[in-house]
């Protein structure tokens, strides 16, 4: 059992854990990720890194309530157990000098880019940090980022592009980037991967597709990268923003709508 | 053996064969002539004191004889029910040569179910005062080095990947097959041993070869099996419904999906099932997509009948359960609807040459024979080669191009000094009895490793 030691409710269905794993702690990297398992009857989550107390013994992760299993969890308090908590599982991006950097996440995964962008600033990296969701309620670590980083952006945007498009755009004519780091739902990282392409800027995207074990054992988590098969939890999560093919890992994504909606149904009603 | 009939079976998921009544064991065991110079033992790959424990079972010392199995072998109720014994040691039986040869596995199965059931306490606990020995990879390979070195005085502790242990036999071979309780009892039997066993644990990952090394562990065995599927590299491929049989395997038997949504982990079978190979981990898939609902179950091979790798049992089993075998046929390229679930399957014909290296005739297409299948569901059960975590976190551990690591065939040494590898991750997919066996001869030469080390530290 690994105890969650802290947890905190984000708006609108987010919820932040500290979870006691003292040998994931010591491991951790930004870009990794744990897989996790409620109970006996639990689908194996995977969930990204987003901090590393080894001091504490603890792994701090962010997840959104998107279907039963991501309930499931999320129904734990503090002091409950976790049955299982794998990792730290996938490549560690790699945290080196790169001079002018932009680090954009959307969504659930504000938690994972600060936790490699404090780690790129490390290094001597100029920073810039762009967050963005659905709602200004929905923006959350906004003061911890501007702390963070060198500059940092909150931006609202519903309709996956306008808003965040416009910024990344006048942020990438304005400096010359380095390097381009993306988290969050598929369109957006797209979107931004796309824009850093024109411009010539090499981007690192994240890619989380459907798992099962996390450690090339099966498959599910093949994502066609530069033309090749490539499984997402051993050869990434990262990957070359310009060669993706994020059709396929859209359409990849949503394999089980059906079964998570029958899921998610029953889970609501407590029958299952 | 009595079996659970065809009709019946095909829509649960309970064991198949039923095992021995007292009485059929007792008659089969009768019919053992107890060689002296028993032929049988040296066709088992861990050398299991076959007439011996045949004898217990004639005097009804049934606790005894699983007893006796264990001495050589940990995990006797598991073979019992999944060796091939056939091709070991049951063809070196002597009565083999003018009728049957006597039902070994069946034994060694009802020996084991007895002493299981009858709660029967296993040996104590092991003194201490060896060395310490991390293991890595929970299927019959680690399994067996961990029990052989405890047995032997050292400390095993075994790293798991997974959220359970027994590789394999946890993950891959079906409940039907092979009920998981039956593994989980067998695993608390080498726990039992003081065998320390860290799940969730990758290694390579959390913890790599050296740091292991560095923590303080004298030797090393890596039993990480072969569990990288291979797929076709065809068009359509990656289309929702096309799945490696590892992955459709592990949401059934590891993840429990045929009690979806009460188990989380869903699956999908639809009325038509492709099942693409011919070796035992398609007659798996297949009899597991009978099992969650399709209708129409086809397994699709390139060669002959009489070149089906997989068991002849289990074919047999699989035909009797109504699955449809299509011989000399390959598909090229799978194709989807608009919403990128495959839908049908393109095949080709193929005509069998000369035998190929493998003495096996080599297949090759026949031009224009191409033809359509409808089907909703595709598993491609082609292949494995070695899991890659650890071969590339390790620095110098030498492996070859197919991901395999090299080791001393004898000692089972790696590249690397006080490590060692063995079962699938060395000899690519292979058995279960043939990885014990790796492990057995592994577990013999880290013991003299480390007993040479001590000698030579005072
Ligand atoms: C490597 C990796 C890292 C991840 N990191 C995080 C994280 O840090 N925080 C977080 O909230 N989520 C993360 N996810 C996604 C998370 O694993 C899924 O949201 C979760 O498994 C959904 O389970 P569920 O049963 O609750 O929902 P389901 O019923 O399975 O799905 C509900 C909805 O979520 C969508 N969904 C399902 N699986 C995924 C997925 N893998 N990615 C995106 N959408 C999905 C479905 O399409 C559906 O619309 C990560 C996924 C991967 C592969
Ligand atoms: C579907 C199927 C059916 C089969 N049927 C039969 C049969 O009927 N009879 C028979 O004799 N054989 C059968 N086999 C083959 C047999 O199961 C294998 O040969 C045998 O299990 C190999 O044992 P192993 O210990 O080498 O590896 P495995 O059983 O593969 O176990 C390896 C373990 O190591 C773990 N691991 C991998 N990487 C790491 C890491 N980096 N860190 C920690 N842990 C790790 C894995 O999670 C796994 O649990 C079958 C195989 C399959 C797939
Ligand atoms: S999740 Fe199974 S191979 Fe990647």
């Amino acid at each position: 059992m690994y105890q969650v030691t802290e947890k905190r409710d984000v708006p609108p269905n987010i919820k932040m854990f500290k979870v006691r794993a003292p040998a994931v702690s010591r491991k951790a990297a930004p870009g990794q990720f744990v897989i996790v398992r409620t109970d006996e009857r639990g689908e194996r989550i995977p969930i990204t890194i987003a901090g590393a107390e080894p001091e504490e013994d603890t792994v701090t992760v962010y997840f959104a309530e998107v279907g039963a299993s991501t309930r499931d969890l999320g129904r734990l308090g503090e002091g409950d157990g976790i049955l299982n908590f794998s990792g730290p599982l996938g490549n560690a991006i790699p945290v080196k000098g790169y001079g002018e950097v932009l680090c954009v996440a959307g969504g659930v995964f504000q938690g994972v880019n600060l936790y490699l962008a404090k780690a790129l600033r490390g290094e001597g990296n100029r920073v810039t940090c762009v967050q963005v969701a659905k709602g200004m309620d929905h923006l959350f670590l906004v003061d911890e980022a501007r702390e963070a980083c060198d500059e940092s952006y909150a931006v609202v945007d519903d309709d996956e592009g306008g808003g965040l498009k416009g910024l990344v755009a006048r942020l990438l004519d304005e400096k010359k980037m380095s390097r381009v780091f993306t988290f969050g739902p598929v369109p957006m990282q797209r979107a931004v991967a796309e824009l850093a392409s024109a411009r010539g800027v090499p981007s690192s995207v994240n890619l989380y597709p459907v798992m099962v074990d996390g450690t090339g054992m099966c498959g599910a988590c093949r994502v066609t990268v530069g033309g090749a098969t490539r499984f997402a939890c051993i050869d990434g999560p990262e990957f070359d923003g310009a060669s993706v093919d994020f059709d396929e890992l859209t359409s990849r994504l949503r394999y089980y709508t059906p079964q998570e909606k029958i899921a998610m149904v029953l889970n609501e009603r407590g029958v299952i | 053996m009595p079996k659970q009939a065809p009709e019946e079976r095909k829509s649960n998921f309970d064991e198949v064969a039923l095992g021995y009544s007292e009485e059929q064991a007792l008659a089969e065991a009768s019919r053992c002539l107890g060689c002296k110079n028993p032929r049988c033992v040296k066709g088992c790959p861990v050398g299991v004191d076959i007439p011996g424990f045949i004898g217990l079972v004639k005097e009804r010392r049934y606790v005894e004889a699983a007893r006796r199995i264990k001495e050589t072998n940990s995990l006797p109720a598991v073979c019992g029910r999944v060796c091939p014994q056939e091709s070991q040691c049951q063809m070196s039986c002597v009565l083999g040569v003018k009728g049957q040869p006597v039902a070994i596995g069946r034994l060694e199965r009802y020996a084991a179910d007895y002493e299981r059931s009858s709660g029967a306490q296993g040996p104590a606990r092991t003194t201490r005062g060896g060395g310490r020995v991390a293991v890595v990879g929970s299927g019959p390979s680690g399994l067996t080095v961990a029990a052989e070195l405890q047995k032997k005085g050292h400390q095993a502790d075994v790293y798991e990947s997974l959220h359970a242990a027994g590789g394999v036999l946890m993950y891959g071979i079906p409940e039907f097959r092979l009920p998981k309780d039956i593994v989980q009892a067998e695993i608390e039997y080498v726990k039992g041993l003081g065998v320390n066993l860290h799940l969730d644990s990758t290694v390579g990952r959390l913890l790599t070869v050296g740091e292991l090394l560095r923590a303080g562990y004298d030797a090393v065995f890596i039993g990480s099996g072969a569990g990288l599927p291979h797929f076709l590299r065809v068009p359509g491929e990656n289309l929702k419904g096309v799945y490696s049989a590892n992955e459709f395997l592990i949401r059934t038997n590891l993840m429990k999906a045929y009690r979806f949504p009460e188990y989380r982990t869903p699956i999908t079978v639809g009325r038509s099932v492709a099942v693409i190979g011919g070796g035992n981990v398609a007659m798996d898939s297949a009899r597991c997509a009978l099992r969650l609902g399709g209708e129409k179950v086809y397994i699709v091979y390139r060669r002959g009948k009489g070149e089906l790798p997989a068991r002849l049992e289990e074919a047999e089993n699989a035909e009797e359960e109504g699955v449809e075998f299509m011989y000399q046929t390959n598909p090229v390229r799978f194709i989807g609807d608009d919403r990128g679930y495959v839908t049908r399957m393109e095949c080709v014909r193929m005509e069998l040459g000369e035998p190929d290296a493998s003495g096996r005739r080599s297949p090759s297409p026949i031009k224009g024979s191409e033809f359509l299948l409808d089907v909703d569901t595709v598993i491609v059960a082609i292949g494995q080669s070695p899991n890659p975590i650890i071969q590339q976190t390790t620095d110098g551990l030498e492996a070859t191009r197919w991901g395999t690591i090299v080791v001393d065939e004898e000692t089972m040494a790696t590249s690397i000094s006080g490590v060692y590898a063995g079962g699938d991750v060395v000899s690519g997919a292979a058995t279960v009895i043939s990885a014990m066996g790796a492990g057995k001869a592994a577990a013999a030469s880290i013991h003299n490793y480390i007993e040479k080390r001590g000698q030579s530290a005072t």
